[in-house]
């Protein structure tokens, strides 16, 4: 079987990956619901992992995956704090309505 | 053949990203998500970083989306009660991601890359075996900051997560 690094170039990597993050963008501001806003941030970060692992492929070097797995592991912690304030507010405003918070922005 | 699995993967991906964004139900655009996470494998597997593949299905579509269902299911949140914003908002949401995603492509359309020379590929590369080796020896040091940054994320969550004794229950 041939390899993908002969067949597809790059450039298609990183075409996919932008309109990924791109989506995750417009999820970011297109809801409201702020489980859903966090999902969208997974979205961003699987898009910014992929073409880390695309160049590493085409590169051979193998410097770009152990990033991807960085990156894996500071999502982790994120989605656990990002959870735990999410069930807080929750708590607070019986309610995930990011629009409720408008007191953050001044 | 190979090329057929990309645009495979490639328009599955890029469609269960929409619906996550798009789906009323949030146990929907977890699941959506989780499609999502596994095309991204799949994408893993041709690119041949089969380490990174497992470790996302199992990071990623296993703990956190997990994580994600246990949170919708324990605040009840299966229907939907979020107001939708209003047009103009959601107009001015896809026209700035729109223009993100367009200016990005523009500036690297481009760009070009050289092809990868045939006797420098390496198709070991992403192998456990070889990116153990370059972890534990050129990577050591972030390794165990890491953990240190899990400790801090696990004593935040407890912290947050935890209710004053006259608090009620949720």
């Amino acid at each position: 079987m041939q390899e993908i690094i002969q067949i597809v170039p790059l450039n298609w990597y990183i075409l996919f990956a932008t309109v990924l993050f791109s989506i995750g963008v417009i999820g970011v501001l297109f809801r409201r619901n702020a489980l859903i806003v966090l999902m969208c941030v997974e979205l961003m970060l699987n898009a910014v992992n992929l073409l880390f692992t695309a160049f590493s492929a085409y590169r051979s070097d193998a410097s770009g995956q152990v990033f991807v797995f960085f990156i894996m592991v500071v999502a982790a912690a994120e989605v656990s704090v990002g959870l735990a304030i999410i069930v807080m507010i929750y708590r607070n405003l019986k309610s995930v309505n990011i629009g409720l918070l408008n007191k953050l922005k001044w | 053949m190979v090329q057929y699995v990309f645009y495979f993967l490639t328009v599955l991906a890029l469609f269960s990203a929409c619906m996550v964004v798009l789906s009323r139900n949030p146990i929907h655009s977890v699941l959506y998500l989780i499609v999502t996470f596994f095309c991204l494998s799949g994408h893993y597997l041709l690119l041949n970083a089969q380490f990174l593949a497992v470790v996302n299905i199992i990071v990623y579509a296993g703990a956190i989306m997990v994580l994600f269902l246990f949170v919708i299911m324990f605040l009840n949140l299966r229907q939907d009660v979020e107001p939708p914003r209003s047009l103009l908002w959601r107009m001015a949401a896809l026209v700035a991601g729109g223009l993100l995603g367009l200016v990005m492509v523009a500036a690297l359309k481009q760009v070009s890359m050289q092809s990868p020379s045939k006797e420098g590929f390496d198709s070991q590369v992403g192998l456990v075996e070889n990116l153990g080796q370059v972890l534990f020896r050129d990577f050591l040091v972030p390794f165990e900051l890491a953990s240190v940054l899990f400790l801090v994320a696990m004593v935040g969550a407890v912290m947050l997560g935890k209710r004053d004794p006259g608090e009620p229950t949720i």
